[in-house]
């Protein structure tokens, strides 16, 4: 039996030999003060965002839904924590706390809307995501706002034991979810609901529960990576913060082989899919790419892999081994 | 079903719509009068063209999140082609046409032949379109030419060209929508794909169809945009997929498919734009930021209620 993460590890794998191999300079790794630097490093760094966007994405993925919202949710998250600090005062915990508060609220309001409204999550997550924005830009006046906190830039750009800190907040709440999924019954009802919740319901379980709490946890990775975005730039820019970051979150879930229709839920699998995306992203950077043109790629790339999982696509291939075994 | 019943969301869209305009009237000086109403028409001109467009695709039971920036791409394609080509106006605009079609058609396509949602096509096809619109020219760009400032100023009696195209667009729409064969099989896909199949009606081609029809309405409404603002704008796109899909729905038509109509869709985009008008210029209060929350708010609450009344009347599919 093939292993279960194997397409997503080879994808990475040849991505990074390619780079390793024709990038120059991406393989230099050096020590300076105490502090890994270079490309691999750059990696995980700028990539912590949409880690941990894809974690909270697939749960909501799982149960056969969508949040399209999470990109606005960082804009918003990083603007409340810089105003709170620079207009208000408050001290570094109150603002990270309130801001992430707010990241939660707007999940329960989506959650909400979707398990007992019964409104399609694309309605709801679309609508948060130009209202969040909205808001955010209302807050702030359409201003970017510098702040100079160190203990909060920390979030964004300190060190522990030489690694870039946002790593640890990736892999403290990838393990914190995983345990969830793997050591307690979640996961289990995660799936049951994303492959049929009629059935699920049928079987007792708390449905709209569920759905609520995957959609808050989905809204708190945002609200985080928002912080960890703005500790970076030490900035709140609620114009570009999490701009189309959704459909990077999105293609790194179907990338790791969750499937968009629900039912299957693989955690390891999204992370390898980020950290795939940081590799391409970094990459086309690296070979003079501008951004907006980056959006073009990707798009292709999520287009591909998402019909690769299509019966379509499997109807394609056994065709073409029959034509090649003739 | 008697007409009423028929066209009961549409009916209760246009009453709602005459009360918040009678409401305005008595509260704002000198608002009850033609060039308010025109103005209404003129300044939502573009998002009305764009929302012609998605009425089609959520009739059949779809959705096309790319039209914002189709719409960006069109308006900027026509842009560089007359500025830094030096093409004739309506060569330009031909070719944006054309190729906002194809986008639509391809998206379409996809959808069709390898049953990836909608909205993962759209959502893709989005992004896409936007990277194509920075790949041709990077910044938004200022079009001055004679032959297309002629276009911009000329007007057919008291109404600019924008508010003629778009109410051009509602006509031909309904036309389409109601009277023609193309019509009935939006209606039927949106009812039900496998009975419209069973039925012998071109699904394939249909589906196709729509998303070509809402694809050729958001590169419309990017040469509208043009007129408009004399210029080709990477920012106006932003989030016009929300209020077009939000004009649809005020407007009686149902996200699951199968119901509504694109005369609703003008009633939803004059609504939007009496809401928004009222507020920002006549209470003056605020900002860009804010009317997104607000529409955003709207259009959930538009959709709340017609989860209500539709439950209770038992039209549609549960979703």
């Amino acid at each position: 039996m093939r292993a279960r993460n194997f397409w997503p590890w080879v994808a990475l794998a040849a991505l990074l030999v390619f780079n390793l191999l024709f990038t120059p300079g991406f393989a230099r790794l050096e020590l300076r003060d105490g502090r890994l630097f270079g490309t691999l490093v750059d990696i995980f760094q700028n990539g912590a965002p949409v880690m941990l966007l894809s974690v909270g994405m697939t749960l909501v993925i799982a149960l056969g839904g969508i949040d399209l919202s999470v990109g606005s949710v960082m804009a918003l998250s990083g603007a409340v924590a810089a105003l709170l600090m620079t207009e208000q005062g408050q001290s570094v915990p109150v603002a990270v706390l309130a801001a992430l508060a707010l990241a939660v609220g707007v999940g329960a309001f989506n959650g909400a809307l979707v398990a007992y409204g019964g409104i399609q999550p694309i309605i709801v997550t679309l609508v948060m995501l130009v209202m969040g924005r909205g808001l955010a830009q209302a807050l702030t006046h359409d201003q970017k706002i510098r702040f100079e906190v160190p203990a909060f830039e920390f979030i964004g750009n300190g060190t522990v034991l030489g690694l870039p800190f946002p790593i640890f907040l990736v892999a403290a709440l990838a393990l914190l979810v995983g345990l969830m999924l793997t050591r307690t019954a979640a996961g289990l009802y995660l799936e049951a609901m994303g492959s049929n919740p009629r059935a699920a319901r049928l079987c007792g379980l708390r449905v709209h529960v569920i759905r609520l709490v995957a959609h808050m946890t989905c809204s708190l990775c945002a609200g985080l990576a928002g912080l960890i975005a703005a500790a970076d730039i030490k900035e709140a820019d609620v114009a570009n913060a999490g701009l189309y970051l959704e459909l990077d979150a999105i293609l790194a879930v179907v990338l790791g082989g969750t499937s968009l229709t629900g039912g299957r839920a693989n955690l390891v699998g999204s992370l390898i899919g980020a950290t795939f995306i940081q590799t391409l992203t970094t990459m086309l950077q690296m070979r003079g790419v501008i951004t907006e043109h980056t959006l073009i790629i990707k798009a292709a790339v999520a287009l591909s892999v998402c019909f690769m999982q299509t019966p379509a696509f499997e109807r394609l291939a056994r065709r073409f081994r029959s034509a090649e075994a003739a | 079903m008697n007409f009423v019943r028929k066209h009961i969301t549409v009916l209760a869209g246009a009453l709602v719509y005459v009360l918040l305009y009678a409401v305005a009237a008595l509260r704002y000086e000198g608002f009850f009068s033609l060039p308010v109403f025109i103005n209404f028409l003129s300044n939502n001109a573009v998002l009305g063209i764009v929302a012609v467009g998605m009425t089609f695709v959520i009739l059949s039971g779809g959705i096309d999140l790319s039209v914002g920036a189709v719409m960006s791409f069109s308006s900027v394609l026509i842009g560089v082609l007359v500025m830094d080509m030096h093409w004739n106006v309506y060569v330009a605009i031909a070719a944006a046409l054309v190729c906002g079609t194809t986008l639509g058609a391809v998206m379409g396509a996809i959808v069709h032949a390898t049953g990836i949602k909608p909205f993962i096509v759209t959502l893709a096809g989005m992004f896409f379109v936007r990277g194509l619109a920075f790949l041709i020219h990077l910044e938004s760009i200022s079009i001055s030419d004679p032959r297309h400032t002629a276009i911009a100023l000329a007007s057919v009696g008291p109404l600019p060209v924008t508010a003629v195209l778009f109410l051009g667009f509602v006509l031909v729409g309904w036309y389409v929508a109601v009277l023609t064969p193309f019509g009935r099989e939006v209606y039927a896909l949106g009812g039900g794909e496998e009975a419209a199949l069973l039925m012998g009606l071109p699904v394939r081609r249909t589906k196709i169809a729509v998303y070509a029809v809402s694809g050729f309405c958001a590169s419309f409404a990017g040469a509208a945009l043009t007129f408009y603002l004399s210029s080709g704008s990477h920012l106006e796109g932003v989030g016009m997929e929300l209020d077009a899909i939000a004009t649809v729905v005020i407007g009686g038509t149902l996200l699951a498919g199968g119901v509504g109509s694109v005369f609703g869709t003008l009633i939803g985009v004059l609504m939007l734009g009496l809401i928004l008008t009222s507020i920002t210029t006549y209470e003056g209060m605020m900002s860009s930021g804010m009317t997104r929350v607000a529409i955003g708010g709207l259009l959930l609450a538009f959709v709340l209620l017609q989860k209500v009344l539709t439950r209770r009347a038992g039209v549609g599919r549960a979703t």
